[in-house]
């Protein structure tokens, strides 16, 4: 399995529009999105996207449509050019790369799933999965190994022979996954991967995508609308708004601490108890310790079960990375954490 | 006012004299280049003589299985192939078989040229804006342009026969084949040429394994048109020397011969429903995969 490598993408900057160039400065000195629209007719795509997404880990990019999520992960592939600024992948600049060397990086460093699929309906199930590693030239007789391999761990097994037509959306979706992870690149791109599917489904395609990171360990980017999925997902989550991040931090930071109403606005229809962890609520220790541990990553929801349970009110929280007790959990903290509103922004 | 009353056109001699001038000059152009451009035709000729020369003198029954095979790989449709092997029969009693064969190899050849021309100038098309802005208004004038007058040029450069025959028909049905691959590239779906580029195909492998299998279906459209038109033009190609089914029926129009001219019309109509009914299912078959049937 390839190394995991992480990605930086600094100050980047997408204008739509044949004058993108020289409307750069005037972007710099700070017109808008709505101003640049009005008087150009120029779209800001992106505005002076700074992120730096940890390897190995899932990277979620939230945001509403229309908000520039596609266009920012294109520019990780760089399937969209953009009008200035960098993105590095392990120490490579994808901006610079010539036509071959970014068809190399694109080959063997990143794979990527689409919304509607993107899958050739000529080509059966095995075909399709097949796709990456022939376009890089890998003998037939190892490419279908891999892909038969991945249709496997997708739950696909059984279905090779199948064309695309002949599935539903959640099974060709997972075609889509098999395909990028046939790939083997330490990259995985997904724009909007599981928004066309129906909401139970999409939360079976989200429990594999998490149990087949616990041993792939990709650098995941992920696009969604959707702060469930995100929240669910996301090691770490950056909030995107007509082109520009607003908030980025992990699923604690953004449901306890929005950054401005409008994510406030969202986070009012999180079910907090799934979301908030037992180290994020707890308190500082202090007397004796609770006789029932719990770790640091537990939710609410699971710790309050475990009360209940138990028939206690009080929890020890067991910190994730020493192993010790970090603090305290008791049934008032649960509560508040759970029915507190962000004050000022309500 | 006489300008008020009659268009006041260009002087008559003046008229007359530019009329002069191109044609002594096309003249001379015939003069000096004819011959060098007919061995440019050369192969074209002698493909066109193997076709026929196979088609005619193999063994009608042989011939007969062939096209009854290729109905049915095409089609894969029994009604189809019954329907085939009837037309042929009733062809070959009626005493045309030998026009028919003539006939369906010429329209053979003149598929595989239009084709071998046609999809790769389409393909140039749909990736260059610039290639298609020149060759479209080209190819209005191929298809509305009237045959005979450009059937003037070419009897003037290569006398007649075959060749000049062929080219006539070509001309006139190549245009669908060239228009369809175009408009079959272009219509591919934009995320299926994201995916395509985001696992980093070259332009071939894009072309390759994404376009053009994309475009197949739009791509036989247009051969099953190029078929047609060819076979409609069979009758006019016969005046310039092209042999076949249209022949018989010049002959009839010159005689008044009403019941010939009526059989070889109905032989010409049976083998473009064949032509038809074969390569539209086959263009069918070729699409069975494209269309969605779960959401
Ligand atoms: N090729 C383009 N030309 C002009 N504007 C574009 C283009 N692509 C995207 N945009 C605009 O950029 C903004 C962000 O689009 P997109 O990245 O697709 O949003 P999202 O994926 O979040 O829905 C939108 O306003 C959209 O209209
Ligand atoms: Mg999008």
């Amino acid at each position: 399995m390839a190394d995991p490598i992480g990605i930086e993408i600094r100050n980047l900057y997408k204008i739509f529009g044949p004058q993108s160039a020289q409307l750069m400065q005037a972007v710099r000195n700070g017109m808008t999105k709505a101003e640049l629209n009005e008087r150009h007719h120029h779209v800001l795509g992106l505005n002076d996207i700074n992120i730096s997404m940890p390897a190995g880990r899932i990277q979620v990019i939230m945001g509403l449509s229309g908000s520039g999520k596609s266009t920012l992960i294109r520019h990780i592939n760089r399937l969209i050019d953009p009008t200035a600024g960098e993105v590095i992948v392990g120490n490579q600049n994808v901006v610079t790369m010539s036509p071959e060397a970014l068809r190399d990086f694109r080959r063997h460093k990143t794979a990527m799933v689409f919304q509607k699929f993107a899958l050739l309906p000529n080509r059966t199930v095995l075909e399709n999965t097949c796709y990456g590693l022939e376009v890089q030239g890998i003998p037939q007789g190892k490419r279908v190994a891999a892909a038969m391999h991945w249709l496997e761990r997708v739950g696909l097994k059984g279905f090779e022979k199948k064309y695309p037509n002949q599935l539903s959306g959640g099974m060709q979706q997972r075609v889509g996954l098999a395909r990028a992870l046939a790939n083997d690149a330490p990259i995985l791109l997904m724009d909007e991967a599981f928004s066309a599917l129906d909401p139970l489904i999409r939360v079976d395609m989200q429990t594999i995508l998490l149990d087949l990171q616990k041993e792939i360990r990709k650098t995941i980017v992920f696009i969604t609308h959707d702060l469930d999925e995100a929240l669910r997902l996301g090691d770490s989550i950056a909030i995107l708004r007509d082109g520009e991040i607003i908030q980025q931090g992990t699923s604690q930071d953004i449901v306890l601490r929005p950054a401005d109403a409008y994510i406030e606005s969202f986070v009012r229809e999180v079910n907090r108890g799934r979301v908030i962890r037992a180290d994020a609520a707890m308190e500082p220790a202090s007397g004796p310790l609770p006789d029932v541990t719990v770790g640091g990553d537990c939710t609410l929801e699971d710790a309050g079960r475990l009360m209940v349970q138990s028939g206690t009110t009080r929890l020890a929280v067991r910190d994730m990375q020493t192993g010790r007790p970090a603090g305290t959990l008791s049934m008032e903290r649960i509560l508040a954490a759970i029915t507190q509103r962000a004050p000022g922004h309500a | 006012m006489d300008w008020l009353t009659q268009f006041p056109q260009m002087d008559d001699n003046r008229l007359r004299d530019i009329k002069k001038i191109i044609d002594e000059a096309f003249r001379g152009f015939t003069r000096a280049y004819g011959d060098s451009i007919e061995t440019l035709f050369e192969p074209l000729r002698i493909f066109m003589v193997q076709a026929e020369r196979f088609m005619t003198g193999t063994p009608w029954i042989i011939v007969f299985a062939l096209i009854i095979g290729v109905a049915w790989l095409g089609s894969r449709n029994p009604k189809v192939v019954a329907a085939t092997a009837v037309t042929m029969l009733l062809i070959g009693y009626f005493g045309m078989w030998e026009d028919t064969m003539k006939t369906i190899s010429m329209i053979f050849v003149c598929t595989v040229i239009s084709i071998a021309v046609g999809i790769p100038l389409g393909i140039a098309m749909a990736r260059w804006n610039r290639m298609q802005a020149i060759v479209n208004p080209v190819l209005d004038v191929m298809q509305t342009m009237p045959s005979f007058v450009y059937l003037i040029p070419v009897v003037m450069l290569l006398g007649i026969g075959k060749v000049p025959g062929l080219i006539a028909v070509v001309i006139y049905a190549m245009p669908p084949v060239i228009r369809l691959t175009n408009l079959g590239i272009r219509l591919v779906d934009k995320e299926m040429l994201e995916a395509a580029d985001a696992f980093g195909s070259s332009d071939w492998q894009k072309l390759k394994n994404v376009q053009l299998p994309l475009a197949l279906p739009t791509i036989m459209a247009g051969i099953n048109q190029t078929i047609m038109m060819a076979l409609a033009m069979v009758v006019i190609a016969s005046m310039i020397g092209v042999q076949g089914l249209g022949q018989p029926v010049l002959r009839a129009i010159s005689n008044q011969y009403f019941t010939l001219g009526v059989f070889n019309g109905f032989a010409i109509v049976g083998i473009a429903i064949i032509f038809d009914r074969v390569s539209q299912s086959f263009g069918k078959r070729l699409q069975k995969h494209s269309e969605v049937v779960h959401g």
